[in-house]
């Protein structure tokens, strides 16, 4: 890919065409109490192909039930999740992923000592030949890993390294690589880039761009402005489990997000209650 | 261009790297200095046909079940009840054949079928109850060991089932698990073609099947293969099933061969074949490993079984020499393997 095409892309990524569409996912009236606690309340949000939707908050505001809750790892206790317009329930992770609901969690679901292209296929290998001679396809299996990680642009070196040997950045791109191959409509992806340096999280991030911009919905959660700033087009803030705001890229800058993901209301309380000390 | 740009690993492969990448490689070289060593210590008796023959005959029992074993621990389990079970398998054959005159070929499948639900039992209650196998194993242990013995001494009178020869249909099963190859000393049995052609299968499974990718998935990291849809659970207890299965393959291979069961034999076997897994490069606590190992970890046992009164050493050394072998080739897989380690391809 060129460079020229590649910023084309990233605009046409800014400003989707079929921004007026069905959204891939859409949740309406969300909520969960465990017990007598309320973890998350009524939350609406539509979540459309192309676009990376940055969810931001602090601690215990409910970032992390709401995505559980998209991925199926836990089930509302009211309102109603809908994809493509059509009301939907998970029961698993697994079901959510058959529709094409991906969660990809901080362990990344990668087995240390396999190789590269085992973990990309695991669970789900490539075979060939029928009966007692159907065979895992390892030819194909290698082909295929190496033809999705060069579209994304990601480069692993020998095919046959174990996944240990990767480091952080890598074992993120080997895993949404995985995510996408397997035809992820909705991509969730909790602090990928939380243990990583500088470097490898630029690199995440343009990974993260490039599959938005194959159409993807992306979901990130991030504690991080910068990062959230550099590649959200737009921010679901959540405090105390509601959704007190949900901005687009646009209207916003990188300060006034640093000061919404800082707890916005609450960082003028605090000030208030120091001064007042 | 590239995203992801960072220190390749190195696309190309010098032949010693993809040499010491193989797990059965530590195991390779150890036989072959083991034989080299007591072919030197015996002045040159361990090169000799009947020797040979003898060493092969040692190993092939242990390295049958040992293949299983060795898959089992990828998988990340133990089977401590794969020893008595080809007591078990004996003694039903021996009990069915002689006592209900019931035709060989019938009891050998009734006696495979009562086998495979032993190891159903074992997968089915580690994976229910998720309990260490090492426990649930241990306790199917005790009960076949007990049982073993008293049902045959129920059922015939005695511990020793004996006059299998005598069942009908007992030329035919001998022709296919105990016929013999040359004569004695020198005399090879169909077991070691039966010993290599496992091995190959179970070599094959493991590298080039699906199933193959389970089983390293489910003793890499468990968490992570149920997360992408790995069957962990049917892995496992399909597992326990293939193990209790070679034990049952070695037990009426012997009741035929022999035409005799001890019904109390196989108790203390269930170690050599944890053993030959680990010498021959399955880590212990799973995820990595391979089929050929274990059958050479088998082949050293069967070297050292006979090389030491070859050399003319007291056969008590056998014992202090197992645990020493056992303890070094732990060391070497963990302390040098662990940092080159990655399933391959085969």
């Amino acid at each position: 890919m060129t460079t020229e095409q590649m910023s084309e892309h990233e605009e046409g990524a800014a400003a989707p065409p079929d921004r007026q569409d069905v959204p891939v996912m859409e949740v309406r009236g969300l909520g969960r109490q465990f017990g007598a606690v309320t973890a998350l309340q009524d939350v609406n949000v539509a979540l459309r192909a192309g676009e990376v939707t940055c969810v931001v908050g602090d601690n215990g505001a409910g970032k992390s039930v709401f995505i559980k809750m998209l991925c199926g790892l836990i089930r509302p206790s009211e309102g109603e999740i809908l994809l493509d317009g059509t009301p939907t329930e998970f029961g698993s992770p697994r079901q959510a992923r058959a529709q094409g609901i991906v969660a990809v969690y901080q362990d990344l679901a990668i087995s240390p000592l396999m190789s590269l292209w085992r973990n990309f296929f695991m669970g789900a290998e490539p075979v060939k030949g029928w009966g007692i001679f159907q065979r895992f396809d390892v030819a194909y299996a290698k082909e295929a890993m190496q033809t999705e990680l060069e579209k994304l642009g990601v480069d692993l070196g020998d095919p046959d390294r174990a996944a240990h040997t990767l480091s952080g950045g890598e074992r993120q791109g080997l895993a949404i690589a995985r995510a996408l191959y397997y035809g992820a409509r909705v991509l969730i992806l909790d602090e990928p880039t939380s243990a990583l340096g500088v470097r490898q999280s630029g690199a995440v991030l343009r990974l993260i761009r490039r599959a938005a911009q194959r159409g993807t919905a992306v979901v990130l959660v991030t504690p991080k402005p910068q990062h959230a700033f550099w590649v959200g087009d737009r921010f679901l803030v959540f405090q105390r489990g509601r959704l007190v705001e949900d901005r687009r890229s646009e209207t916003l800058t990188l300060e006034s997000l640093s000061y919404l993901m800082a707890g916005g209301g609450e960082v003028d309380e605090l000030e208030t209650a120091i001064a007042t000390a | 261009m590239s995203l992801l740009q960072l220190p390749a690993f190195g696309k190309e492969r010098p032949w010693v790297r993809t040499a010491v990448l193989r797990p059965e490689l530590g195991s390779l070289v150890a036989a072959a200095l083991l034989f080299i060593f007591f072919s030197i210590a015996s002045s040159g008796a361990m090169v000799e046909i009947p020797t040979i023959a003898r060493v092969l005959d040692t190993a092939w029992p242990y390295g049958i079940i040992a293949v299983a074993v060795g898959l089992l621990m990828i998988s990340g389990e133990f089977d401590l009840s794969a020893g008595v079970m080809v007591g078990t398998a004996g003694a039903l054959l021996g009990i069915m054949a002689t006592e209900w005159g019931m035709n060989l070929w019938l009891a050998l499948v009734l006696s495979l079928g009562i086998c495979l639900a032993l190891g159903l039992w074992n997968g089915v209650i580690v994976v229910w109850t998720g309990l260490p196998s090492f426990v649930v194993t241990l306790g199917t242990f005790f009960g076949l060991r007990g049982a073993n013995v008293a049902l045959s001494k129920y059922f015939t009178g005695d511990a020793l089932i004996e006059n299998i020869d005598e069942a009908a249909g007992f030329d035919s099963l001998h022709a296919i698990v105990a016929t013999v190859f040359g004569t004695a000393p020198s005399d090879f049995r169909i077991s070691l073609l039966w010993w290599g052609g496992f091995t190959l299968i179970a070599t094959w499974i493991l590298w080039r099947t699906k199933i193959g990718n389970w089983i390293f998935a489910t003793g890499g990291d468990r968490e992570a293969a149920r997360a992408v849809g790995v069957p962990v659970n049917g892995t496992k207890i399909g597992l326990f099933m293939l193990t209790a299965g070679a034990a049952w393959f070695v037990g009426v291979s012997n009741a035929v061969r022999y035409t005799s069961v001890q019904a109390g034999q196989g108790v203390g076997a269930e170690f050599f074949y944890i053993i030959a897994a680990v010498v021959g490069g399955c880590r212990m606590a799973g995820g990595y490993g391979s089929a050929v190992g274990p059958a050479i970890g088998a082949l050293i046992w069967g070297i050292a079984f006979v090389g030491i009164p070859h050399a003319g050493w007291n056969s008590d050394w056998r014992w202090a020499f197992l645990g020493v072998l056992l303890l070094v080739s732990t060391l070497i897989n963990h302390v040098v393997g662990e940092r080159v380690r990655t399933v391959r391809s085969g």
